[in-house]
């Protein structure tokens, strides 16, 4: 039994973060935000070169073959860098439903070009896994569709984009596909984009074959993993963060980190966060090596690490005092990226409810 | 990351497992056990490895290496098959460790293996009323007077005082030296001459803790742990076998299953409790509290195998697995409602009335042990490298 990251795994963390600590710096997110560009190019290229985009691609379409655990590590460290990046979209969501359930055709047509960096993929499938809201539903009627769908992924700028249907059906459409119309959902969150797509008879490629139920299960116990640990490598930050300035700045003639008040915020922090990284690693070992599991940890990592991110970001910011919620610090960044993790692809109390149905403690 | 268990753990865990079965029979009941049959399913314990399995053989233990994994299979298999485990308290807990570190080979031979075959009953004499979270200030003292200490003061929040053959205890015997290098670890008898033991009862209705007064104890010399003034090293080696013992995951998990066992067969007004959104949405959030404080404790395993230090991930275990289990003990309160409040013998009462006792007793432990607010302070100065209080003059 060994529950610890291997050599590979540290190094490729590590290598990562000193990557984004020079193509990603805050300089950079900010821009990214206040100009409210849509794609990062210059920061994707430079994951690209880390081969982030081919994470989960096979080798034989020209990805690393990693697995789920390797992907949430690359998630705690562009949420601890609140990197703008389409990762979920383009590197997770888009190539896992492809490997699982495309045509050999569509497989080597799209994973070779999204694991090169070539296109971007996008996903529109949070209707079947939160709900639909404000009429929100795609209908597939012979190969088109027609609808509208909300809070799609990183689907500006993509070649292609995953949809899920009403009935559980998954889609390839083009990014330029005819009757395809697009308009960005303004989020707290300025680091990741996401928009409203509407459907007017847009021609798709059928992508689920088989059985589908279960494919975007795992999609969303991944996505809900991968959301985990986004919010694991910001929380992370805040704390560092938070502890740094408490050493730092002086009041009454010492350090403010000195005051039992101000270092028990900062262990509170610290003892409710440090086991995420466990519940973190063990579901996301869990979506490759222990499939029995995969969806309640996911779940309970999903919704505990939406608590704990909430606290964690409220609590950095009261240590920080009045310089925590100015826009010269940044750490709203931080902030507000845990705030969007926790609603996407379903909040804490929809998540902790759909952990009992996994578990038949209650029908669904 | 690989959590599957190798061939010769799958073999060891099989073994445990049929010897559990095959052994049934001695197994003392979980309720109204004597003493014959707790002590000689110690000593079966004892003699296949799943009890005192690393103390070596000369004091009475079995002998076996260290093995982490080992460890926890037998815990598991014990768990799994609700099986009674072998002794614990304070002697096995936490003196057999403290001798097998700093003891002579003469104490060493005296005591270790009396205490592990339950024959020898510890008691620990480390609190006082006016030495709590600053125990170094504590005041009951030794003097010298020939061959012997003569012990005078009193301690408190000493469990199984009344029950306890020998107390291993903290004393004073370097009054001018600055307060940590003046203190001493004292062992000896409790029916020596001068000792008075009186109940603390708590607000559980019971006495779990007594007050223990000395006057005129005379202690020889040589019933020293480690040197004069070397008390609070010796301590702390102590502290730190309690402190795990205080934040032990298998129990909340254990906890967690009955809660969640009740809330499925308990009805209110015909309605199942699992079906109340509000309580299951609490119970979920326990869950997920608990199962990451679990993987919390696989990981402190790897790095105890791989001899790295484990930092925040084991700080925090006595904070977190305290307050885990205070909660997981109200909500089962909360679950079952006025049934809940019912206590003692009376009638309708659900397991034996446990919940409420651990309800008011577990916020005891979150206070014993080093409170939640030293636990803090050891979480921000250790894990986050934050300063100390300054310290007043006085202090």
């Amino acid at each position: 039994m060994d529950f610890a990251l291997s050599q590979d795994q540290k190094l490729m963390q590590a290598s990562l973060a000193g990557t984004l600590d020079r193509a990603c710096p805050l300089e950079r997110v900010r821009a990214f935000a206040e100009n409210r560009e849509v794609v990062a190019t210059d920061v994707w290229t430079a994951l690209t070169d880390l081969g982030v985009p081919g994470l989960l691609i096979p080798e034989e379409h020209g990805g690393l073959g990693l697995a789920v655990l390797d992907a949430a590590l690359v998630a705690e460290t562009l949420g601890a860098h609140v990197a703008p990046t389409p990762f979920l979209g383009s590197a997770v969501l888009a190539p896992l439903a492809i490997l699982a359930a495309g045509t050999a055709q569509q497989q080597s047509r799209w994973l070779p070009a999204l694991a090169a960096g070539e296109i971007l993929a996008g996903a529109a499938i949070a209707e079947g896994i939160s709900g639909a809201r404000d009429g929100a539903g795609v209908r597939a009627e012979a190969g088109r569709l027609t609808g509208k769908a909300l809070f799609a992924f990183d689907a500006e700028q993509a070649g292609v984009i995953l949809v899920a249907d009403t009935d559980g059906g998954l889609w390839l459409v083009a990014g330029d596909a005819p009757g395809l119309a697009l308009t960005p959902l303004t989020n707290i969150d300025l680091t990741r984009r996401l928009s409203e797509l509407r459907f007017d008879a847009t021609p798709a490629d059928a992508l689920a074959q088989g059985d589908i139920p279960p494919l975007l299960t795992r999609l969303r116990d991944v996505a809900w993993t991968l959301l985990a640990a986004d919010m694991l490598g910001a929380s992370e930050v805040m704390i560092a963060k938070a502890v740094a300035y408490a050493k730092e700045r002086r009041q009454f003639g010492r350090v403010i980190g000195s005051f039992q008040a101000v270092k028990h915020l900062c262990a509170e922090m610290a003892a409710e966060l440090e086991p995420c990284r466990a519940l973190v690693w063990y579901a996301a070992y869990a979506q490759d090596a222990a499939p029995a599991e995969a969806s309640l940890t996911a779940a309970h990592a999903k919704a505990h690490l939406s608590e704990v991110s909430r606290f964690v970001a409220r609590t950095a910011t009261e240590v920080h005092g009045g310089m925590g919620i100015t826009d010269l610090l940044g750490l709203h960044y931080w902030f507000k990226r845990v705030g969007a993790d926790r609603q996407w692809l379903g909040g804490p109390e929809r998540v902790r409810h759909l952990a009992a149905v996994i578990q038949g403690l209650v029908a669904a | 990351m690989d959590l599957a268990y190798g061939p010769e753990y799958q073999a060891f865990e099989a073994e445990v497992s049929a010897f559990l079965e095959a052994n049934r029979d001695r197994w003392p009941p979980a309720v109204g056990a004597t003493r014959e049959q707790v002590l000689a399913w110690q000593k079966t314990l004892i003699a296949n490895g799943y009890a005192a399995r690393t103390i070596p053989k000369a004091y009475g233990g079995y002998g076996a290496e260290v093995d982490i994994l080992k460890s926890r299979i037998i815990a598991e298999a014990f768990t799994r098959a609700a099986a009674p485990g072998g002794l614990a308290g304070q002697g096995i807990n936490m003196l057999v460790p403290t001798l097998l570190d700093v003891g002579t080979e003469e104490q060493k031979q005296r005591w270790i293996a009396s205490t592990l075959a339950g024959e020898t009953v510890w008691c620990q004499g480390y609190s006082e009323p006016g030495a709590g979270s600053d125990l170094a200030s504590l005041r009951t003292h030794a003097v010298e007077d020939g061959d012997d200490f003569l012990i005078n003061g009193q301690k408190i929040w000493t469990s199984t005082a009344k029950q306890a053959d020998m107390i291993f205890c903290l004393v004073r015997t370097e009054p001018a030296a600055p307060k940590h290098a003046g203190i001493s670890y004292l062992i000896f008898s409790m029916s020596t001459p001068g000792i008075e033991v009186r109940p603390l009862k708590t607000m559980t209705g019971a006495a779990e803790f007594n007050e223990v007064f000395f006057t005129d104890v005379r202690v020889p010399r040589s019933q020293i742990v480690g040197g004069r003034g070397e008390g609070w090293r010796v301590a702390n080696t102590t502290l730190k076998h309690e402190r795990g013992m205080l934040g032990d995951p298998n129990a909340a998990e254990s906890r967690l299953a009955a809660i969640i066992a009740m809330m499925r067969a308990e009805t209110v007004g015909g309605e199942r409790l699992i079906d109340n959104p509000v309580l299951r949405d609490r119970l979920m959030q326990l869950q997920a509290r608990v199962l990451a404080m679990k993987f919390n404790g696989l990981r402190l395993i790897t790095s105890q195998l791989a001899d790295e230090s484990p930092g925040l991930a084991a700080l925090i275990v006595k904070l977190q697995g305290c307050e885990i289990n205070h909660q997981l003990a109200a909500m089962a309160i909360d679950v079952l409602g006025e049934l809940g409040v019912l206590y003692e013998d009376s009638p309708h009462l659900r397991d034996h009335g446990v919940w409420q006792h651990r309800y008011m007793f577990d916020l005891g432990l979150i206070i014993g042990g080093g409170t939640a607010q030293i636990q803090k302070n050891i979480i921000s100065e250790r894990g986050l490298g934050m300063p100390r209080e300054p310290k007043t003059v006085e202090g």
